[in-house]
């Protein structure tokens, strides 16, 4: 028994006109100051005038954003009285847009209460509409919602079914203006949700092509895009294979992965999409060693190699390091950056949150202590895995 | 020789098993907090059962059958019909996703365990290791 569950998707150059034709008397608009000084913000004020809808922006977002954050937005909520919480950015002001939306709707709740396993009754006061700017993050069709807790250095992933958009608004037009490492960095994020989703033990008919097809599009496209900004045909394929990875690992599960990214990211502010592609060859590598199945068969789909096993499964991490090198982007940690020294006297923190991070349940070869701290070192250094 | 389940030798076994496991005493150091496992009746067993697991710090220094929940103070209580507990135990089903679908039933702070996934998972290891005799 599981689920699968997605918001109504409206897609497509001029998407953002969807607006026009909302129903209510008040939005808040949460984002970033970026996106305010890009007029993003304004952009999507001018469609919700048009609908007659009063609007004010919050634009406290910070990247990886925080508890206190989102607990200052749900205030500005409660004292504006919304009907509408609009998340437009990447994935920290979608996230937090997610947040803010459930402690408007539940003040008694405690951010970290936000579980699949209780009832949070929302949509009492406000819906959701969620309007990504870049691709990668899928948090446009996803429940879960990632917060930062400072005083750990940890990131929480927290949410519900209940906590899905019932709107998502994804249109390309938005993104012609991301440099080209942003889109780098997402592009390949959106490719580790894919992947991930596709080779994780949660993995289900439902979601599999939707993982295929995305991976196809962003090996495709995501060079065009990085290469030329203003290819507006990559742009639009991209922005919806963001969108398919979403909806896939948004059904099923992110991986080891996406667990020792997330902990490299918070401990060296290394960003998300790099972070966790990053490590996905070498996660791909160990648990190939024990259980290589879904990568080759995935390989073999994508057209890299007809080979079965192992063999099968190298041909996709070549397939994906290739991408990286073709696109600019590091494939060890010490190309992103990372002094020895410092990794080292983090070494430890991140084993022990890697391996306690929230995508280590779906993971199908979850390594021990040991076989961690190796795979840290591997994807720091640059070395095959082999154990 | 096979253990029955649900019974005080079970989850006394479970217990010494975390107990002794390095990898659970690292994963769960920070942990606080003990179980009630209830095992509900169904077409498989036809009685209530209910676990006493206690955790603390990476260790379980106890555990026990009770006769009832209230014999015992626990943090987390969970519960669901005998043969979910038989396919958690075998591997058949994830744990996290009975939760997540209610099939397994949690009394207690979820984001708690949540936050504990890599233990939950020795957990659930250990409960494998044990040489199970279910009752059908």
């Amino acid at each position: 028994m599981w689920y699968f569950v997605a918001p109504q998707i409206v897609f497509g150059e001029g998407a953002l006109s969807a607006l026009d034709e909302l129903e209510g008397r008040r939005a808040l608009i949460v984002t970033d100051e970026n996106l305010v000084s890009l007029g993003v913000a304004d952009r999507v004020r001018s469609h919700l005038d048009r609908a007659g809808i009063e609007s004010v922006i919050f634009d406290e977002v910070e990247p990886d954003p925080g508890v206190e954050t989102v607990r200052r937005g749900s205030l500005v909520a409660l004292q504006f009285e919304p009907d509408w919480i609009i998340g437009v950015g990447g994935g920290s002001p979608m996230d937090a847009a997610k947040a803010i939306w459930i402690l408007y709707e539940r003040p008694d709740l405690d951010p970290a209460e936000i579980s699949p396993f209780v009832t949070l009754g929302l949509r009492k006061k406000a819906r959701l509409i969620t309007i990504p700017t870049t691709s990668g993050t899928g948090s446009e069709v996803t429940w879960a919602t990632v917060l930062t807790d400072p005083d750990e250095q940890r990131k929480m992933a927290v949410g519900s079914r209940e906590c899905l958009a019932d709107m998502a608004i994804v249109d390309p037009v938005l993104t012609a203006g991301m440099p080209a490492d942003l889109t780098a960095d997402t592009g390949l994020d959106a490719l580790t949700h894919a992947v991930e989703s596709y080779t994780c033990a949660w993995h289900t008919d439902l979601t599999d092509g939707l993982a295929v097809h995305a991976i196809r599009l962003i090996l495709e496209y995501l060079p065009r895009a990085v290469a030329n900004g203003a290819d507006m045909e990559a742009r639009e394929r991209l922005h919806n294979a963001a969108t398919c990875a979403g909806l896939s690992f948004g059904n099923t599960m992110a991986a080891l992965a996406h667990a020792m990214g997330h902990t490299l990211g918070v401990v060296f502010h290394v960003p998300h999409g790099r972070a966790v592609s990053m490590f996905l060859p070498y996660t791909i590598e160990f648990t190939a060693n024990k259980s290589p199945r879904r990568y080759a068969e995935l390989a073999a789909l994508l057209g890299c190699t007809g080979e079965e096993g192992r063999v099968g499964a190298q041909a996709l991490v070549r397939r994906i390091r290739g991408l990286c090198r073709e696109i600019g982007a590091p494939t060890c940690l010490g190309d992103a950056g990372i002094e020895r020294d410092g990794f080292e006297a983090k070494l430890e923190k991140l084993v022990d949150d890697a391996a306690n991070d929230t995508s280590i349940v779906a993971t199908v070869r979850v390594p021990s202590y040991g076989e961690l701290e190796r795979l840290f070192i591997c994807a720091y250094e640059g070395v095959p895995v082999d154990f | 020789m096979s253990i029955p389940f649900p019974s005080d030798e079970w989850i006394q076994d479970l217990s010494r098993q975390l107990h002794e496991s390095a990898s659970y005493g690292r994963s769960a150091k920070d942990w606080e907090g003990d179980f009630v496992f209830v095992v509900e009746p169904d077409g498989a067993y036809p009685n209530t059962a209910y676990l006493y697991l206690e955790l603390h710090h990476g260790r379980s220094p106890g555990a026990a059958q009770i006769a009832s929940p209230e014999d015992r103070t626990a943090e987390f209580m969970m519960s669901a019909p005998y043969s979910t507990w038989r396919r958690v135990i075998e591997g058949k089903i994830d744990p996290i996703q009975a939760m997540m679908t209610r099939q397994l039933k949690v009394d207690g702070n979820m984001m708690k365990i949540m936050r504990y996934p890599k233990a939950a998972k020795e957990i659930v290891d250990c409960c494998a290791c044990i040489p199970t005799d279910f009752a059908s």
